[in-house]
């Protein structure tokens, strides 16, 4: 048994160990919280929040029983407001930035925006209409909490909008790749039940440059946004990688949202290479899968750790073991190619590279073999470089090129938003920060489209 | 220890925390385990003709998740037979005999009604009778209680027929529910009350239902109005009692009344004239173990004042109560806010920027971190600020000297009719 764990985990029935974590705020929490909140003027919490949701309005609602009204405040600032109460870093946004953190403790801001959303959904609200119809088209090229945003938005101006979905469904890091006892995939699916309601077409079991050409998207629509994501963990590039037993942590996380939860990785001895958020949530899953041991391996240590600190206190609690300094050498098999082993080395920080974080470098001699049974993959995500170049779009290692204002490509006719965006120093990794640049692509595409036509001679 | 016994009008008890006469006094079981709780004395549930009640028959105010801000019933005097109160009433006083017993009562505005049930509870051995003018709903159908209590003359002749046969001190309930309370407390008076005591409950509808469009409380469907009382009508009972207390011909004792909660409300009505209080809808609220509390934050605030006996409180803060044109005019008072307690919640920003005086600026330091200052000459003193404020210490309000000498507008009017006599075409 992972120490610590043991009451809390189920090895009976491990879809028990699947489930939401967290409760949810009863009537009573919920009546008591929301009339704690100060309902400040021109509130800090507001200005921390990425999509600027009217936070005081929105607990107001509550706490007068207005909980429509409350879930409309909220989604309209963020078209997956539902998702982002569960997994936002609260503390460090608006429960961060709550006045009561002088002189009380915070709203639990998250937790009610939470129960608002969840009134919603229970009771099946539909909480907008589709705006009247302007004749323009719009692609939307992945239908994650980016694309989902900027398509709300321009449902919500008139434009006509189709998604185009490489998954069986819609919600993309939402619906596969936060772990289920953390964002059970409904609230994403009602997320994306919110958007279609809006004419939104969604044609999923589409990938672009597979099942439909890029040249088609192109010509059919007025305005294309690239809103795809990433792709895989790459390779570590050490021997044995390809052994069965090793996986692919985002892969690994989407079969426990998507496949009946087995037995395979009871008793097993798992362990994670990397340490940011897809690291931890291939480790708790493992520990939840009933997994005997599970460690995390990371070749820097907890300072330049990548995950949230909820997040590692969250996969300590499941005990779940880290080893700082460490880094794989290579993976072992045994005789039908099954993962038995792997080499790892210790590492010492050298000094600062590139992005100002301290090298790790070998430490010679330190060589030492773990037996292990499987072996997570979560050292960041590859780029869909081929997409990007199919649309002959400018990008720097799969980071497309962007106009900051406007989140036009180089390419005038695509725009892009969300992970796509995101990296060499550009754009935020936060599901949060996808949805506002879905609202904000929206904007731009909108802003461009209903400019009066300039006649030039 | 400070000497918690009070006097009012001949009536002793051990301190100053009475169990208004109300459900919570309807029992010799009761108000036995009131007395083991501390309670003082009690003014048992009022005796008269035995009546029927109705289902239900409470509600309450919540105010933003606060249970009981204010209490309404349309609960009736005892429904039990009298004989059965007596006998009560007895045992109880055998058993505790140190702590007061007041018999309320409520008969028909009839001479040998009234002298009759006087006879008979004082037979019982009660320290003094409260005669029951207020109950807003129900009885005043049938002529008695408010309906009589809002009729000076009616108050004044019954309260003289009780005197004509009591051998006990005679308090006499009065109801707010009329305009000028001084006006049937000195009616009182002058039927020779030995005390007054205030207020009754106000009239009051707690509540509709939006679902069932039903009222609150509801019997079967029809609603009828009922009588307030709770911490939310607090501030009316405490002007009626200054008021009776600051008037030269209401020279008699007051018993306290409405929304006290606690000891600091206690100390409240009685800086303010009250000799002692009755408590109700705390008890209701949270059971007779809340006196303890009462009983020692009282005695610990008059030991920290270095007060020996809380009558020292009764009165002491009537002459600070007056008219609006007794108040100096030429007092200045502004808010000052302190940054380093301050959360910047902006809560008094926007108070005074959409309903008051618009004096407080949202600024930005050097560092871009917002403050909030007071533009002084702009403030009106109003408190406005300070009352919103969710942080103690954050915002103070602070004299100011306007450089004149006191004014009051009665002074300034007088003044100004000096001024006019002197062309008044009457003089010339």
């Amino acid at each position: 048994m992972s120490k610590g764990n043991v009451s809390k985990i189920s090895y009976e029935d491990l879809r028990v160990n699947f489930e939401e974590v967290h409760p949810g705020l009863t009537n009573q929490d919920a009546i008591e919280e929301s009339n704690r909140c100060l309902y400040c003027y021109d509130a800090p919490c507001i200005q921390a929040c990425p999509t600027g949701i009217d936070i005081p309005a929105f607990i107001k609602k509550i706490a007068s029983g207005n909980l429509k009204g409350s879930a409309k405040t909220i989604m309209t600032a963020n078209p997956i407001g539902a998702s982002c109460s569960r997994v936002c870093p609260t503390e460090e946004l608006c429960e961060g930035a709550c006045v009561l953190n002088h002189s009380t403790k915070p709203i639990m801001i998250g937790n009610l925006q939470r129960y608002a959303t969840d009134w919603a959904i229970k009771n099946e609200q539909v909480l907008f209409q589709a705006g009247e119809k302007n004749g323009k088209t719009v692609a939307i090229v992945g239908g994650g909490p980016a694309g989902l945003s900027a398509a709300r938005e321009l449902a919500l101006l008139g434009y006509d909008v189709t998604i185009f979905e490489a998954e069986e469904k819609a919600g993309g890091l939402n619906t596969y790749g936060i772990v289920s006892f953390r964002l059970p995939q409904n609230i994403s699916f009602w997320e994306v039940k919110q958007v279609e309601s809006l004419d939104v077409k969604i044609r999923t079991n589409t990938r672009v440059g597979v099942d439909i050409s890029v040249e088609e998207i192109m010509d059919q629509h007025d305005i294309v946004i690239l809103a795809v994501g990433m792709s895989k963990v790459p390779g570590l590039g050490i021997d044995g990688e390809e052994l069965d037993g090793v996986y692919d942590a985002i892969e690994f996380v989407k079969a426990t949202k998507t496949k009946p939860i087995d037995n395979q990785f009871l008793g097993k001895k798992v362990v994670v290479i990397g340490a940011g958020n897809t690291a931890i949530d291939g480790a708790t899953c493992s520990v939840r899968l009933g997994a005997e041991n599970v460690k995390i391996l990371y070749r820097r240590t907890v300072d330049e750790m990548t995950a949230y600190d909820f997040e590692y206190e969250f996969a300590k609690q499941d005990g779940v073991e880290f080893r700082w300094l460490t880094a794989p050498v290579r993976i072992i098999g045994d005789e039908n190619g099954k993962v038995k082993a792997i080499e790892c080395v210790k590492m010492v920080l050298g000094e600062p590279g590139e992005d100002g974080r301290r090298r790790p470098v070998p430490l010679e001699g330190s060589e030492f073999i773990l037996e292990v049974d499987a072996v997570v993959k979560a050292i960041g995500q590859s780029r869909y470089v081929g997409l990007l170049e199919a649309f002959g779009l400018e990008h720097q290692g799969g980071v497309v090129k962007i106009d900051p204002d406007t989140y036009q490509t180089s390419n005038q006719k695509v725009f892009a938003c969300g992970d796509v965006i995101f990296g060499k120093g550009q754009g935020e990794a936060m599901v949060v920060s996808a949805a506002q640049q879905g609202k904000d692509t929206a904007f731009a595409v909108h802003q461009l489209l209903s400019k009066p036509v300039q006649e030039t001679a | 220890m400070a000497d918690l016994r009070i006097n009012l009008a001949g009536i002793q008890s051990p301190n100053p925390f009475w169990l208004a006469s109300a459900p919570p006094t309807n029992s010799g079981y009761q108000v036995q385990r009131a007395f083991e709780a501390g309670w003082g004395g009690a003014v048992w549930k009022t005796l008269g003709d035995p009546i029927l009640n109705v289902s239900s028959r409470f509600a309450a105010v919540s105010f933003n998740g606060q249970k009981v801000a204010g209490f309404n019933n349309i609960e009736l005097i005892t429904d039990r037979p009298l004989e059965v109160n007596l006998k009560e009433i007895y045992e109880t006083k055998k058993k505790f005999p140190n702590h007061a017993i007041i018999a309320s009562l409520m008969v028909e505005p009839k001479q040998e009604k009234w002298h009759e049930i006087v006879k008979r509870v004082e037979d019982v051995g009660v320290d003094g009778l409260e005669l029951n003018f207020g109950c807003p709903h129900g009885m005043a159908e049938r002529g008695m209680g408010a309906a009589s209590g809002q009729v000076p003359e009616l108050v004044q002749k019954q309260t003289y027929w009780v005197k004509e046969v009591a051998k006990t001190p005679v308090i006499v309930k009065l109801t707010p529910n009329i305009t000028d309370i001084t006006v049937t407390a000195e009616a009182a008076v002058e039927g020779g009350a030995d005390a007054i005591s205030m207020i009754n409950t106000i009239n009051s509808l707690a509540a509709v239902d939006i679902d069932t469009w039903d009222t609150v409380p509801h019997v079967g469907g029809k609603g009828a109005h009922g009588g307030y009382c709770g911490p939310a009508v607090k501030p009316i009972a405490l002007h009626m009692v200054g008021e009776c207390a600051r008037n030269p011909r209401i020279n008699v004792p007051i018993s306290g009344i409405g929304g006290i909660s606690n000891w600091q409300n206690a100390v409240e009505f009685m800086l303010m004239g009250a000799t002692g209080v009755q408590v109700c809808t705390a008890a209701m609220h949270h059971g007779f173990r809340i006196v303890e509390d009462m009983i020692e934050g009282l005695n610990n605030y008059l030991d920290e004042k270095g007060i020996a006996s809380v009558s020292e409180l009764v009165g002491k803060s009537v002459q600070k109560y007056s008219d609006w044109g007794d108040l100096d005019l030429n007092y200045k008072i502004v808010a000052r806010i302190n940054n380093d307690t301050c959360i910047n919640c902006n809560k008094c920003h926007i108070a005074c920027e959409d309903t008051s005086h618009q004096c407080i600026d949202m600024l930005k330091d050097e560092s871009g971190k917002g403050y909030l200052k007071v533009r002084e000459e702009d403030c009106v003193g109003c408190n406005l600020c300070s009352i919103v404020c969710p942080v103690d210490g954050a915002i103070d309000m602070v004299e100011v000297k306007s450089g004149l000498p006191p004014m009051t507008w009665n002074e300034r009017q007088a003044a100004l009719g000096i001024l006019a006599c002197g062309v008044d075409p009457v003089t010339k």
